[in-house]
């Protein structure tokens, strides 16, 4: 049985081989995770189809296009089939490794590049050295791959240069590769440990490029305003244990905001739109994006038609993305397509940023860190758990006037929850 | 100490290790020093192993084929006579043009030579690697032979360099307990250059010095009796190659005595008397000459590298990483000094590897693609995996094979003994190995190693045209014949 790369969403086309949990030649049980799989969205585990002996083709850290076979399980229990690939000798010739030329071999080696990693174009697959060149100029912003004789401490020697010394040819004093050699002064050791380079993964690209795309191609801009969670606070210690013993889950923050914003956006429905070409498109749909730190970076899965959610299936859901984010298994469908997206930078302490939008939305609430502060009340300074709220907003669609009145909107909705009872 | 002794790089030995190394190093821009004992660069290999070995082996071949084969050609002749004399001149001569060029070789490339011997010395102060050599006075011999040093020397020079490359070579082993004694009991060195052809000439041990060796005087007219420890010559060869030439050599006159074991030596005047053990008790044969030719050992003593604390392996082999670099950092070696076959060849590309990597460039030896070779007649060669060994590690293959019989080129040489056996993975018809008896085999087998080193199948081989006719034809028709489909097989 082979173990593909499976497809996980439209737009996804390659994945990293994250990880391999298990070896070549151990065996895997039906349904147990094999291996570990990073796309420019999620990251997420693949389990067996079936019992058997793993043989694996494609090596970890590899990138691969969707569909492609990195290894297969062969089903016979009892036989003691051996794969080929463990058996085979470290060599070219045997067969696993795609074919190249000597010359091909040792431009891989002086990259880095294992031959795995190339897609060769040649007859069968056979890389040819211009299917190194994308490698390599990935690879070239990377500290010199110096030959393991190279790192040895390399000692300065001042070589003399009388008039009878050796006529060195011009091009071979200018050699790059010689220089280590002759007249080093010790700078790759230097900076090999004084920083470390790594190459993004997918998810990270994809953040990457999707975060400069948003501050290029919108006008955004941030509106702040403050919010008092007393009530809030009041109302969660009240009914904390009813609410808990009702529905299995705690009553958390998020499903007053995520309803304050649903209520908000209705009010003000370009906050909800998006622009496509020269159309603005208004979503008559409240599917809200809740932005959750995962250990490789931030994934917004989106709660559909949040307008109809209870408090509860808020809570539930929201602790059950978490939940699939630390074992892999959020799905790319669980991402997709929200209008507005709500960030909890208060999480990690925040006391105020600016969120970034998340296109095609137009605008992301920012939440932040619940601190107890002086306000003035009816003229009495008073202490208040406080929080700062940030909307950024796509200022091509969204008026400031729109944006700062949709803030204040959610302000009130936190400040006097009972409105949401009343407007619901 | 003067700065005129200060380089990038000292090798210690001019064989095809070292003096490969040494222009290499010097194309790179390093300043280069090259230490060698004998007068002439070039080591065993040029001086008293391949290259002198191959000039008898091409002229015994001559004499061979002149007189057994003109006949059968339409050519008669009175039956040719041996000048020996002017042979060994025309091999001498043959030595010292090659020499020559690796002197000029080494002006070219403004590598210094040192005539003397090397000891390591350790980091000096600024932490060089010092390099003593004791040099020598002599010039060369009379006859063009070539003397090693006694150790006695006129004055020492002590050359520095952040790098050493030990490239010092082998010497034959002696069998236990029976000294060589230069005249009677010998090695190959002074086995290709007998100044008569020995009557009986006993050669201890069926490897490849031993067969060639053999053929050289069996040619020439000497009773030869190979003795070999094992049950079979050849043990690293693929067995149906080693099984054909060893056959073909015995049709050639060669006497073999497998898993016989050389118990003792006798001198009786200028003749031996051989004692052996073949199973069924101890026996005896004269003899004139006795060619021990049972392997070789790394020549490390010395080199003082037990005082810098270069460490070798029980076979007195120097520890080397990936890099070739020893215990000792900055000290590095390569050939026989080093683990593996004792082949130039691969000494060289190891020469070359090694300071490649010290120039920073990434090249290794791919010890899977080195060809073997045995210059008898037929000759015998192979490349990557013999069928022994794959069966051993269950790799699934499939063979294809092709008997020179059925070549007309080889009609037309009237050279038809032998046959190229390709071995490829079952599944992927990549080659793993590539065996060749018959003629001209030290030839054929680059092509088998050239499509190996591009990971071709035996379908690629059977894809290239092959000029008609000739000997590589073969090589295509064995191909062929791996997937059954041999169009004259």
């Amino acid at each position: 049985m082979e173990i593909k790369i499976p497809e996980v969403g439209e737009s996804v086309r390659e994945a990293l081989l994250a990880k391999w949990f298990k070896k070549s030649g151990e065996v895997v049980k039906r349904d147990e995770p094999i291996c570990e799989i990073e796309t420019d969205k999620i990251t997420l585990d693949l389990n067996a189809d079936a019992a058997g002996v793993l043989a694996i083709t494609v090596a970890e850290g590899t990138t691969v296009a969707v569909g492609t076979v990195i290894g297969s399980i062969a089903e016979a229990p009892g036989m003691s089939q051996t794969p080929a690939t463990a058996e085979a000798p470290p060599v070219t010739a045997a067969g696993t490794e795609p074919a190249s030329s000597p010359s091909v071999r040792r431009e891989m080696r002086e990259h880095g590049i294992r031959p795995d990693e190339v897609q060769g174009s040649g007859t069968g697959g056979r890389i040819i050295m211009e299917d190194l060149a994308a490698r390599i100029e990935e690879k070239s912003s990377m500290p010199p791959v110096l030959g393991p004789a190279a790192v040895p401490p390399v000692i300065p020697v001042t070589v003399p240069a009388p008039a009878s010394a050796p006529a060195i040819p011009a091009a071979a004093q200018a050699s790059a590769v010689v220089v280590p050699m002759v007249r080093s002064e010790d700078a790759p050791q230097y900076s090999a440990a004084r920083e470390e380079r790594h190459p993004m993964s997918p998810l990270r690209k994809r953040i990457a490029e999707r975060l400069v795309a948003a501050r290029q191609q919108t006008a955004m801009l941030t509106t702040f305003n403050e919010a008092d969670l007393t009530r809030i606070k009041a109302l969660r210690s009240n009914y904390h244990d009813h609410f808990l013993q009702r529905h299995g889950i705690a009553l958390g923050y998020m499903s007053f905001f995520v309803k304050a914003c649903v209520e908000a956006l209705k009010e003000f429905p370009t906050v909800n739109a998006s622009i496509d070409g020269t159309d603005i498109v208004y979503h008559n749909f409240y599917d809200i994006g809740v932005a959750i730190g995962g250990e490789k970076g931030l994934v917004v899965p989106v709660l559909r038609n949040a307008d109809g959610m209870k408090s509860y299936e808020i809570e539930l859901a929201i602790t059950g993305f978490a939940e699939k984010i630390k074992s892999n298994r959020l799905v790319i469908s669980e991402l997709e397509g929200g209008t507005f997206t709500i960030s909890n930078g208060g999480v990690y302490g925040s006391m105020l940023s600016t969120p970034i939008l998340n296109p095609p939305q137009s605008a992301v609430l920012g939440m932040h860190a619940i601190q107890d502060r002086p306000v003035v009340r009816d003229g009495q300074i008073v202490i208040r758990p406080m929080m700062y709220l940030a909307l950024s907003y796509d200022h091509r669609i969204i008026d400031g006037r729109e944006a700062v009145n949709f803030l204040k909107k959610v302000k009130e909705y936190i400040e006097e929850p009972e409105e949401l009872l009343l407007e619901g | 100490m003067s700065e005129n002794n200060i380089y990038d790089l000292i090798i210690v030995g001019a064989g095809p290790g070292g003096y490969v190394a040494a222009i290499r190093a010097a194309q790179l821009g390093m300043k280069v020093a090259i230490v060698e004992k004998r007068f002439a660069p070039g080591g065993v290999c040029l001086n008293e192993g391949c290259i002198p070995s191959k000039a008898l082996l091409d002229s015994s071949e001559l004499f061979a084929v002149a007189r057994d084969k003109f006949a059968l050609h339409g050519i008669t002749i009175d039956p040719p006579r041996l000048d020996l004399n002017a042979m060994m001149t025309r091999k001498r001569s043959v030595v010292k043009k090659l020499s020559d060029g690796i002197s000029y070789l080494f002006k070219k490339n403004a590598i210094e030579r040192f005539h003397g011997s090397a000891v390591l010395k350790g980091v000096n102060a600024a932490g060089l690697q010092q390099v003593a050599v004791a040099l020598a006075m002599q010039a060369p011999l009379p006859n063009g032979q070539q003397s090693l040093l006694d150790g006695t020397s006129a004055s020492t020079v002590t050359l520095v360099a952040p790098k050493v490359v030990l490239a010092a070579g082998s010497e034959a082993s002696a069998l236990p307990g029976i000294l060589f004694d230069g005249q009677v009991v010998v090695s190959a060195r002074e086995a290709l250059s007998f100044d008569q052809v020995p009557e009986h000439l006993i050669v201890a041990g069926g490897g490849f010095i031993g067969l060639e060796l053999g053929s050289v005087w069996r040619r020439l007219g000497a009773q030869v009796t190979v003795m070999e420890m094992l049950p079979h010559i050849l043990p690293n060869m693929d067995r149906q190659v080693a099984e054909t030439l060893y056959r073909s050599l015995r049709k050639q006159g060669i006497q073999f005595k497998l898993s016989t074991r050389i118990t003792g030596v006798r001198r009786i005047g200028a003749k031996a008397i051989v004692e052996f053990n073949s199973g069924s008790g101890a026996e005896e044969s004269d003899c004139d000459k006795v060619l021990v030719a049972v392997g070789r050992r790394p020549l490390t003593e010395g080199l003082g590298c037990e005082e810098i604390g270069v460490t070798c392996d029980k076979a007195g082999r120097v520890i080397v990483d990936d890099a070739y670099q020893t215990s000792v950092p900055g000290v590095y070696a390569v050939g026989d000094l080093v683990a593996g076959p004792m082949l130039a060849h691969k000494a060289s590309e190891e020469g070359v590897a090694c300071v490649e990597q010290i120039a920073g460039m990434a090249t290794r030896v791919e010890y899977d693609l080195i060809p073997g070779v045995v210059y008898t007649w037929p000759e015998a060669s192979g490349v990557g995996l013999t069928e022994e060994q794959l069966t051993a590690t269950d790799i699934p293959y499939r063979s294809g094979r092709f008997n020179f019989a059925a070549l007309g080129r080889a009609h037309c040489m009237d050279e038809t003994e032998g046959f190229v056996k390709i071995l490829a993975h079952a599944e992927s018809d990549r080659l793993l190995g590539v065996h060749i008896v018959g003629p001209r085999a030290s030839d054929l087998i680059a092509e088998a190693a050239a499509v190996m080193s591009f990971g071709g199948t035996a379908r690629d081989i059977a894809l290239i045209c092959h000029a008609h006719p000739t000997l590589p034809e073969a090589i295509r028709e064995a191909a062929l014949d791996l997937h059954k489909e041999a169009i004259h097989g």
